[in-house]
């Protein structure tokens, strides 16, 4: 079995893994990351999205052996010294989860949106999360966070 | 209004978890030990099984069991129960087939689980399953459901001739027929309510163990419901097994929408694996799996008639449905198109006269059962579609013809004629907020405007009552429900004031981690930070029936006021007792028991701290302060609301957008206003998307073609516009706290606003759910030709 060196979480990690095992499998079920759901099998849902090199991707797209070398950003990851990520604090503010299945996944690939284009409208917010399925919250909210998260960032 | 207390939009206690990756779905579990289950799935609608060969399984590397329909048979286990009995017409009971959780001679559903492969790891179950061969003798099977009930169509289970399970009725035929003979104008329309594919985000998970030693069975599931999941286990799916000695968890789980709530065959299947290995036994759902192996909902085909007067009063209503119940019986499956469906046809109107004839038939395609509204968006449907044809026959304003057959305020109590009694609502006010919030009044306008971009502008609305909080436990059993659906509660004061609320309600989104300590947090005068929700695991919590039809709060809720209650009678004695004062003279108010019209009190924290260091104390009093009470319910409750949807479509494409979307409830009175709104926002969604994108297809073999997020069109971000949403409340008459029930308006109302609003946009009768953009292209087409 290939064994991989990469960053997770700013940690270095090493793993044995298989040429087919993916990304979300090593985080998961080597890692203990258990933050990263799957929600399906044709890479639709986007609960597994993580950031590879601080760009998002959906985990069950990647191989784990393609990560060789790379930084990745799961959920866990997200929140600095126990103080939220402002995508999650908005999130909790303006109610955009309801059973937190697809929240991992929503907040990792929001927070790539906002740092690619802070000044996202509305629009451009539904657009980008069109590959993040939730079926709870009916998208209303996770829009009012994203833009809220948006604005705090300053435009930055 | 206190903070935290009823009323306030406290933000979510289960947040912080959910929010930072640490909740805990039951994938996320894996116990010492743990092999790993893959099932062998019948690829045919309907086919004998002649042979099933697992020696190359058996070898494969990895793999420890292989078990099949013949183990369970041997074993005499593995029998899944239907939960409700429908009689027909005459008297007979409905066909009850058996459901085996793994079957032997006859596969019904492709999909069906034939045999169960368990390996050291979840690659090696998989491998192992592909390699059982199974002989399949494929038979003609019965897709479709028109054409299932004709003689001659292959019967999928031997016992229901022409496939029939039942052919029940509702109401006064003689009285109906009499209110058309003499109406002024009959309307009549056929419609189809498409079947959904409920897609919780989480896919089922189930590990089972079971340890040798003490005899005590584990079963960790993600379920809506884990006691009921244990009673039907102890009392049907595993004879024998004591139910003290089986604990069902429900830990975190990701959406239900009701495809959680039925007792499925892995979940029986890990436990009963776990126990011939002795060791856990864990099966994760792919997405693929959840298509052909969840519950599917809706799919009914009705033809609907309305009798009206001159002047467009109501007099009578006639349905005849056929509903699909797929190719076995499903938990609730029976009580969804007939209690939970015909029962609601009056609406929100004085129809005098109803009769409802409903024929529940087998298919070769997965078992349907409750989806989110179970049966009522499916009478909403059928009713606020027929009102708009009957309306635009008769030349009368859509939103005139609701008024004139509006229940006023002042008819409540309002008996139905088909059986429910409905204690309050105020159908008018939810009527005319929701038009004033949706400029109703300035639509034509906005109609002209989007006509000079070239597109089709149309505006749609629908009002609806449903009933929630099921039941009470003897009206539920007269109509031939198998269970008591009552709730319970336990309320444990901690020595030091906070508390822990054991409630046997589940929450798989709605938020009563929050939304329950506000309630008690209220009650008690403390702060919500002190109270603790426990649910979900039969261990912790007294027997209870779970969360289902919107009945958490209404059901549940009351029995933990119910708790409250005593809770506060027991600090009264054990205050006036510190005071010295009469019981009678005491009273609690925001948090402390006071001797009425004097300055002498008692904090709850001082009196919860003499509960349990009794040192001055009523003599004969218990030490302690801990209550729990249970509350069968006196009445469903009835949420009711209005909905109005804006649409723009392309006539070019047929792509049809909801532009605006109003919905104004009734849910009786609020706890949470930002959850009850995250409530309306998500049902409306699925609401959208079934009126709109989803609706499950089969081909004439049986095979789903839809069944994979990429053939099933899930609403996504850009499906849906914001939402505007509001409350009107009148209060349940019969419960302590006023509650209705919030959980399902949103999916209830919203299907007939936006095809209301697809008709009016293109000037048409009416059109088929899904309107996809095929639908609504062919229906300009033929509309400009004729």
């Amino acid at each position: 079995m290939p064994s991989i060196s990469l960053q997770v979480n700013g940690k270095h990690v090493t793993a044995e893994v298989e040429s087919r095992t993916l990304l979300v499998e090593l985080l998961r079920e080597k890692l203990g990351l258990t933050g990263t759901h799957v929600g399906c099998d044709t890479s639709q849902c986007g609960a597994c999205t993580v950031h590879v090199d601080g760009r998002s991707v959906k985990s069950c797209t990647m191989l784990a052996v393609e990560a060789e070398g790379r930084a990745v950003t799961t959920i866990e990851g997200l929140a600095t010294d126990g103080k939220l990520h402002p995508m999650q604090a908005a999130f909790h503010e303006l109610h955009g989860l309801q059973c937190g299945y697809c929240t991992p996944g929503m907040v990792m690939s929001a927070v790539d949106l906002v740092a690619r284009k802070p000044d996202a409208s509305d629009e451009e917010i539904r657009a980008w999360l069109e590959g993040n399925l939730c079926r709870c919250t009916g998208y209303h909210n996770i829009v009012r966070a994203v833009r809220s998260a948006a604005a705090q960032s300053g435009g930055r | 209004m206190a903070r935290g207390g009823i009323g306030d939009s406290l933000k979510r206690k289960e947040d912080a978890r959910f929010l930072t990756g640490r909740g805990t779905y039951t994938d996320d579990i894996n116990r010492p030990g743990q092999a790993h289950a893959a099932f062998v799935r019948s690829p045919h609608a309907h086919a004998r099984i002649r042979a099933v060969r697992t020696e190359a399984a058996r070898a494969a590397p990895g793999v420890v069991a292989v078990l099949t329909g013949a183990d369970l048979a041997a074993d005499k286990v593995g029998i899944l129960p239907a939960g409700w009995l429908i009689h027909s017409k005459d008297g007979s009971p409905m066909v009850e087939p058996g459901h085996p959780a793994l079957v032997a001679d006859k596969v019904r559903h492709v999909g069906d689980q034939v045999a169960v492969v368990v390996a050291e790891t979840r690659e090696q179950a998989r491998a192992g399953a592909a390699l059982v061969e199974v002989d399949y003798e494929v038979l003609p099977a019965a897709v479709n459901l028109v054409e299932a009930i004709r003689p001659g169509a292959p019967l999928v289970h031997d016992a229901a001739r022409l496939n029939t399970c039942y052919d029940w009725h509702l109401g006064d035929k003689a009285a109906t027929d009499a209110a058309f003979a003499g109406a002024h104008k009959v309307v009549t329309l056929d419609l189809v309510n498409n079947r959904l594919i409920p897609n919780a985000m989480e896919p089922r998970s189930a590990i089972g163990d079971h340890d040798r030693v003490t005899g005590d069975f584990t079963l960790i599931t993600s379920s809506q419901n884990p006691h009921l999941i244990r009673l039907l286990l102890a009392a049907f799916t595993m004879p024998g097994t004591p139910e003290h000695k089986l604990r069902v968890v429900a830990p975190d789980v990701g959406g239900g929408f009701g495809s959680k709530i039925f007792h499925y065959a892995e979940d029986f299947v890990v436990l009963w694996a776990a126990r011939r290995l002795g060791r856990p036994v864990k099966w994760t759902s792919t997405r693929s799996e959840a298509f052909v192996t969840d519950a599917h909902g809706r799919d009914h085909v009705t033809h609907v008639e309305l009798a009206l007067d001159r002047d467009g009063k109501f007099l009578g209503l006639r349905e005849r449905t056929l509903a699909n119940m797929g190719a076995y019986l499903s938990q609730f499956a029976p009580s969804v198109p007939t209690y939970l469906h015909s029962t609601l046809l009056a609406g929100c109107y004085t129809t005098p006269a109803i009769y409802a004839e409903v024929r529940a038939v087998f298919t070769n395609t997965v078992p349907v059962d409750a989806y989110r509204g179970a049966g009522r968006p499916e009478a909403t449907y059928l009713l606020e579609r027929i009102v708009d044809v009957a309306a635009r026959e008769m030349g009368i304003d859509r939103v005139e013809i609701r008024r004139r057959n509006f229940i006023r305020p002042d008819q409540f109590p309002y008996q139905t004629p088909v059986a429910l009694q409905y204690d309050s609502g105020n159908y008018q006010a939810t009527l005319e907020t929701a038009l004033r919030k949706a400029d109703w009044a300035g639509f034509e306008k906005r109609r002209a405007e989007a006509r000079s971009r070239g597109k089709l502008r149309g505006i749609g609305i629908s009002t609806y009552v449903e009933a929630c909080g099921i039941a009470p436990s003897a009206v539920v059993g007269a109509l031939g429900g198998r269970v008591g659906l009552w709730e319970s509660a336990q309320v444990r004061v901690h020595p030091t004031g906070s508390v822990t609320v054991f409630t046997g309600a589940h929450s798989h989104g709605q938020g009563h981690e929050t939304t329950f300590a506000q309630l008690v947090a209220d009650r008690l005068g403390i702060s919500p930070d002190a109270v603790e929700v426990v649910h979900g695991d039969t261990a912790k919590s007294a027997f209870a029936m779970g969360t289902y039809g919107s009945r958490s709060l209404a059901v549940g809720g009351t029995a933990i006021v119910k708790a409250l209650d005593k809770i506060v009678t027991k600090g009264k004695k054990i205050a006036a007792h510190l005071l010295e004062a009469a019981e009678g003279d005491v009273e609690f108010e925001s948090g402390r028991f006071v001797v009425k019209g004097t300055d002498r009190a008692k904090t709850f924290g001082e009196v919860v701290l003499a509960a349990y260091i009794p040192h001055k104390y009523p003599a004969g009093l218990e030490p302690g302060l801990e209550e729990g009470a249970v509350y069968d319910p006196m009445n469903f409750t009835f949420p009711a609301g209005c909905h109005v949807c804006e649409v723009e479509i392309d006539p070019d494409t047929g792509s049809t957008r909801v532009v605006a979307f109003t919905a104004v409830d009734d849910v009786g009175t609020v706890i949470n206003p930002m959850i009850v709104e995250g409530q309306v926002h998500g049902g409306v969604t699925q609401g959208i998307g079934q009126a709109l994108l989803e609706g499950a297809v089969y081909d004439d073999d049986g095979q789903l073609l839809t069944g994979s997020f990429l053939g099933y069109t899930m609403p996504r971000a850009a499906d849906v516009p914001s939402y505007q949403v509001a409350t009107e409340t009148t209060a349940c008459t019969h419960n302590p706290l006023g509650v209705k029930g919030v959980g399902e308006v949103g999916a209830i109302g919203s299907p007939p606003a936006v095809i209301n609003a697809v008709c009016d946009a293109i000037g048409i009768r009416h059109i088929e759910m899904p309107a996809t953009p095929e639908r609504v292209w062919r229906a300009i087409r033929d509309a400009r030709k004729s």
